[in-house]
């Protein structure tokens, strides 16, 4: 499979700051890529180096196998989105969307021919003669998504696109990014800091944190294989054992990930208090002290709740828990 | 003090007094407001009014004395050769001033609005706003002698060998003269000097509003740098090169100090006012001149509307 994007031993410093720092990334042509991990861990600087909004301070950045370094933004065949949208607030929609069209030095009808497309496309067709100001904050995120998409780009760069955007919108807008992104085939690299989106839409996903790339893998292996302690409380909001919590079950002397579902009260296992307890729809969340640490569990609808400050058991089927690396002790 | 949730005992003078407030706020509004609206429309309004009305009386050329009836006689002695000519002289001084303040203003208006922070952001305000301190007659005066034949300016080309560049540029017609300080070219420069704060700020304040990735999104659609101020960056800043250009474009259609001071002894429309109602007492045709500027500047923002100068605000 051909390479979209590839990093070598990328990293860019803002002074003595390490937003990037040597980061290896191989994106494959018409892959669903995403760049998750908390705000200032790099991510939204790895997407502005691919749009060429950055120069990297080391390492090597190819796109379709070309090397990037020097070429400026507008020399690159990659479009973005971004967070805020960006739309012209001077043009109507029609001239936003043709506005690369137009740069690129197409007629008027031709470019507004091809814009009228690329609105129907994200749903939004007749709309060309509004304002951005008049539209809402779904429709402008469309309008921002048909004005990269008009341009054929061959990658496409998403900043937490859906981030401005309302819960039932955004799982809607979820969808349709997906099912767009089936349809033209096109590489698209996704950045967000909401793992449920990263999950749900990527064929892989990058965590990161401090700069640097943790774990990278299907959204599956992330979710259940976590490599690292990070990857496990970021993404999974998995209850991470320490090595000496690990030892009493596993006999070994290694941190692991246990989902917060999978943990079973009862009369087995470690013991542990309960501290608190909340309703949270289709299950109850409790939280637990067990040898010093914090620990969830997500018990189902119709189970019996136990009351603060009992003193229980934990434990889980051996299936459920998964090491992570061997820690240094 | 009472004991409920609702603090209704507090009953004082000024209490109630903001309480009346609080549930009129049309009336909180015409207070603020009037004020303002009365100095405005008898001291502003009213001279505006009474300098119109001026200007359709007459002088009677043998008396000197004003005939107070409807004419426009006054009105067609400004296209007279002479009068026309300061009208013309004096709009197109306006018009270069105008259009080289915006040239030089927008790169200091966008470091500051785009690049400077924090202290560098103060100098800027403090580099723009210093000049505005002083006396602006000191300043005229100050650029006269820089601008003499035995002033800085000369003496530096001549320092460069440079002197006959200023020469040839002298003995050229119409901008030139028999030195900087007495020719229109050093008129220019005072008056782009004396009006540039009020070009740089409205741009400033423009393009603070710009966010930057409008910039980054032109660049990443393809646009080269000049593609991007061409498309994107000019029409969002031109209601604040409107603005400022309203300053520079009136306040040089109006001066009438540094004419006199620099250039040469050709006069401009705001000397002519001060001419004819001062020495001469012609006021009618004082004030017929002054309603010229008022015409113009009508006409500028009628035209930056129709080609939607405004559409960004």
């Amino acid at each position: 499979m051909t390479s979209a994007v590839s990093f070598t031993g990328v990293s860019r410093h803002f002074g003595s700051v390490r937003a990037v720092d040597e980061v290896d990334i191989n994106i494959a042509e018409g892959e669903f890529f995403a760049m998750l991990g908390p705000s200032g861990s790099g991510k939204t600087t790895c997407l502005r180096l691919i749009a060429g909004f950055e120069q990297p301070t080391a390492g090597e950045i190819s796109i379709f196998s070309q090397p990037a370094q020097g070429v400026p933004p507008y020399k690159r065949h990659v479009n973005t989105v971004f967070q805020d949208y960006a739309l012209f607030p001077h043009l109507n929609v029609l001239d936003n969307v043709a506005y690369g069209l137009m740069i690129a030095g197409m007629s008027k009808k031709e470019r507004h021919q091809a814009a009228e497309e690329a609105l129907e496309l994200v749903a939004l067709p007749g709309y060309g003669g509004r304002k951005p100001s008049e539209l809402s904050g779904g429709q402008r995120q469309r309008v921002a998504l048909a004005r990269a998409l008009v341009n054929k780009p061959k990658v496409l760069l998403l900043d937490e696109p859906l981030g401005a955007l309302d819960l039932k919108l955004r799982e809607q807008m979820q969808e349709e990014l997906k099912a767009l992104q089936r349809k033209l085939g096109i590489t698209f690299v996704f950045v967000t800091h909401d793992q449920g989106e990263a999950l749900s839409m990527a064929d892989r996903v990058a965590v990161f944190n401090e700069g640097k790339i943790v774990q990278v893998g299907k959204p599956e292996d992330i979710y259940y294989r976590p490599e690292v302690p990070f990857v496990a409380d970021f993404v999974g909001s998995s209850n991470v054992l320490p090595p000496h919590v690990t030892e009493k079950t596993k006999g070994i002397w290694a941190n692991a990930a246990v989902r917060p579902e999978a943990v079973r009260l009862g009369e087995e296992g470690l013991p542990a208090t309960v501290r608190a307890t909340s309703f949270i729809g289709t299950s109850t969340r409790v939280s637990l002290e067990l040898d010093g640490i914090q620990m969830i569990a997500l018990l189902p609808k119709g189970q019996a709740i136990p009351p603060v400050g009992e003193h229980t058991h934990v434990s889980w089927a051996d299936d459920d828990i998964h090491l992570m690396e061997q820690a240094d002790e | 003090m009472s004991d409920g949730v609702l603090d209704t005992d507090r009953n004082g003078v000024l209490t109630r007094i903001s309480d009346t407030l609080w549930r009129n706020p049309r009336l909180t509004i015409l207070l603020l407001i009037a004020p303002p609206a009365l100095w405005l429309g008898v001291v502003y309004l009213g001279s505006l009014f009474a300098l119109l009305a001026q200007s359709f009386f007459s002088i009677d050329e043998f008396s000197g004395l004003i005939i107070y009836e409807f004419t426009l006689k006054t009105y067609s002695e400004l296209f007279t050769p002479a009068n026309f000519d300061i009208i013309v002289r004096t709009f197109l001084m306006a018009s270069a001033v105008t259009i080289a303040a915006a040239i030089v203003s927008f790169p200091i208006a966008y470091y500051a609005a785009r690049y400077a922070r924090g202290k560098w952001k103060a100098i800027f305000y403090l580099g723009v706003m210093l000049p505005l301190w002083s006396s602006y007659l000191v300043k005229v005066y100050s650029w006269k002698l820089i601008l003499a034949k035995e002033g800085i300016l000369n003496w530096l080309f001549e320092t460069l060998h440079l002197s006959w560049l200023l020469e040839a540029y002298l003995s050229l017609p119409i901008i030139g003269g028999n030195s900087l300080s007495v020719s229109w070219t050093g008129t220019f420069l005072v008056f782009l000097y004396v009006w540039l704060p009020f070009m740089i700020l409205p741009i400033q304040a423009a393009l603070e509003r710009v966010p930057p990735s409008m910039m980054e999104a032109s660049g990443d659609l393809g646009a080269t740098p000049g593609q991007s101020f061409r498309h994107v960056l000019l029409p969002l800043a031109l209601p604040g090169v409107i603005a400022g250009s309203i300053f520079t474009f009136s306040l040089t259609l109006g001066d009438y100090i540094i004419p006199q001071i620099v250039g040469s002894s050709r006069r401009f429309i705001g000397q002519a006012v001060y001419a004819y109602q001062g020495t001469a007492g012609n006021i009618p045709l004082a004030a017929a001149f002054a309603v010229v500027p008022i015409v113009i500047m009508g006409i500028y923002l009628w035209i930056a509307k129709r080609k939607g100068a405004f559409d960004a605000l």
